[in-house]
C-alpha cells in the first residue's frame, strides 16, 4: 500500500489530535467521578497536645545507679509499642536499649573513662536528627522528619523493607522485622499498631503520646535520668539543662545533629 | 466433510465446559452480607459520616485520615456536623466495630478484597513460625 508524504502528515496529525483531546476528556470525568471524602470535613491537633519546634532529650549519666533503672525504660517503650520479644540476636526489636559509654561515644571514649562511666549503662535510641541520613536514604519517603517539631518518623504503611535507612543511620536505631512480630508481643497494647514482617521501625519520641498531651513512655519511668522538651524554647527543662551542664551528643562528626544530649 | 459427528461433538464439550462455571453455580448466588452493630456501634446511632457514604467511601476515608494523622500529625477530625473524632483506625473505628469477623469481614469477604489494615490494626495473628 503506497501512501504518499502529504497523507501520512494527515493521519499522523489526526491521530494526535484525537490523543490529546481525549486525555482532556479523560481528566474531566476523573475531575467530575474523583471522591472528596467529606468536603466540609476539618482536621484539627487535640487540644491537649504538647507541641514544640524541636523535640528533645537530656539524658543525665550522672543520675544512672544500675541497669534496672534503663530496663524500666526499655520495658515501657516496648510495652507501649508493641515491640516483639525476639530470642535471637540478629532479630532483635530495639526502639531504646542499654549500652556502655565506649560503644556510645567510640570517638570521645579514651583509654582512661571516669570510673562512673565506665560501669553504667547508658540508654540509647533514635536520635531524631536535625539532618537525617535515614530520611535522604529511604526511597519512598516512608521515614521523615516532621517539619513542625523536628521528630523522625516511619510511616509503616510506605515502607518497602528495602533496608537503606538501617544502612544510613550512625547510631544503629533501626530495627527489621525479619520475621512476623505479632506471635512475640508478650501482651498486645490494642491502642497501637502491631508491624508486620518487612518493615523497619524506632523510635518515634512517643508521637502518639505527645499528641495526647503524655510525655514519652521512657522518661515517665526513668527517675530523673531523662528530661524531654523543646530544644529551641530557652525556657524549657531541656534547655536549662543544657545551659548549665556539659553535654555530649552521640557522633556529632557525622554532621547529623542528634536531639539527644547526654550530660556526662 | 466426514468429520462432522467430530467437530459437533467437540464443540457440545467444550461449549458445556466454558459454561460450567454458569450453570454449576446457577440459583447459588450469594445473598448480599449483613453486617452485624455491636450495642455500642447502635447506642452511636450514627458513625463519622452518614450510612451510605460510609458504607462506599470509608476506604478514601481511611486513606486520608492515615496520611494526616501519621504525616501531619494532627489526630482529630471533625465531620461536617461539627462531630469531632480521634483519626485512628485502631482506637475509633474498631472501638465501636470490635466485632472484626460479623462487620468488616461479612463485606470484604463478600466483595472478596483482603486489605491489608488488619495485618496491623487488629490482633489477629497470621504467621504463627
Amino acid at each position: 500500500m503506497e501512501r504518499s508524504r502529504r497523507e501520512f502528515l494527515k493521519i499522523a496529525g489526526a491521530s494526535a489530535a484525537i490523543g490529546l483531546g481525549a486525555g482532556q476528556v479523560m481528566e474531566a470525568v476523573a475531575a467530575a467521578t474523583n471522591h472528596q471524602a467529606a468536603p466540609e470535613a476539618q482536621v484539627a491537633h487535640q487540644p491537649e497536645a504538647l507541641k514544640a519546634t524541636r523535640w528533645g532529650m537530656v539524658v543525665d549519666t550522672r543520675k544512672i545507679e544500675s541497669a534496672e533503672q534503663i530496663e524500666k525504660m526499655v520495658e515501657a517503650c516496648h510495652k507501649e509499642h508493641n515491640v516483639p520479644m525476639l530470642e535471637e540476636e540478629r532479630h532483635r526489636i530495639k526502639w531504646i536499649w542499654e549500652t556502655h559509654f565506649h560503644n556510645a561515644f567510640p570517638s570521645q571514649a579514651t583509654d582512661r573513662v571516669s570510673e562512673h562511666l565506665e560501669h553504667i549503662l547508658l540508654p540509647v535510641m533514635c536520635n531524631h536528627c536535625e539532618n537525617p541520613p535515614c530520611v535522604r536514604a529511604c526511597p519512598t519517603k516512608a521515614t521523615f522528619k516532621r517539619e513542625s517539631d523536628g521528630i523522625v518518623m516511619m510511616d509503616f504503611h510506605r515502607c518497602i523493607g528495602c533496608r537503606f535507612c538501617m544502612a544510613a543511620c550512625p547510631y544503629g536505631s533501626r530495627s527489621f522485622n525479619f520475621r512476623d512480630p505479632k506471635p512475640f508481643i508478650p501482651e498486645i497494647n490494642k491502642a497501637y499498631p502491631t508491624r508486620m514482617k518487612g518493615v523497619v521501625e524506632k523510635c518515634n519520641f512517643c508521637v502518639e503520646r505527645l499528641a495526647v498531651g503524655k510525655l514519652p513512655a521512657c522518661v515517665e519511668v526513668s527517675d530523673g535520668i531523662l528530661t524531654f522538651g523543646d530544644l529551641n524554647d530557652p525556657e524549657s527543662e531541656v534547655s536549662k539543662l543544657l545551659k548549665e551542664n556539659y553535654a555530649i551528643r552521640r557522633k556529632t562528626n557525622l554532621g547529623t545533629g542528634p536531639s539527644v544530649y547526654y550530660i556526662v | 466433510m466426514n468429520d462432522k459427528g467430530k467437530i459437533v461433538t467437540g464443540l457440545v464439550i467444550f461449549a458445556a465446559l466454558v459454561s460450567f462455571p454458569f450453570w454449576y453455580n446457577l440459583g447459588k448466588a450469594a445473598p448480599p452480607p449483613e453486617v452485624v452493630l455491636t450495642d455500642k456501634a447502635k447506642a452511636a446511632k450514627e458513625c463519622v459520616l452518614p450510612k451510605d457514604e460510609i458504607r462506599t467511601e470509608h476506604m478514601q476515608l481511611l486513606d486520608v485520615w492515615r496520611d494526616t494523622q501519621v504525616r501531619d500529625g494532627q489526630t482529630v477530625y471533625i465531620n461536617a456536623k461539627g462531630k469531632s473524632y480521634i483519626m485512628s483506625l485502631s482506637n475509633t473505628c474498631l472501638d465501636c466495630h470490635s466485632n472484626y469477623k460479623d462487620f468488616c469481614d461479612r463485606c470484604h469477604v463478600y466483595a472478596s478484597v483482603d486489605p491489608y489494615c488488619f495485618d496491623c490494626h487488629i490482633d489477629n495473628p497470621k504467621e504463627t513460625k
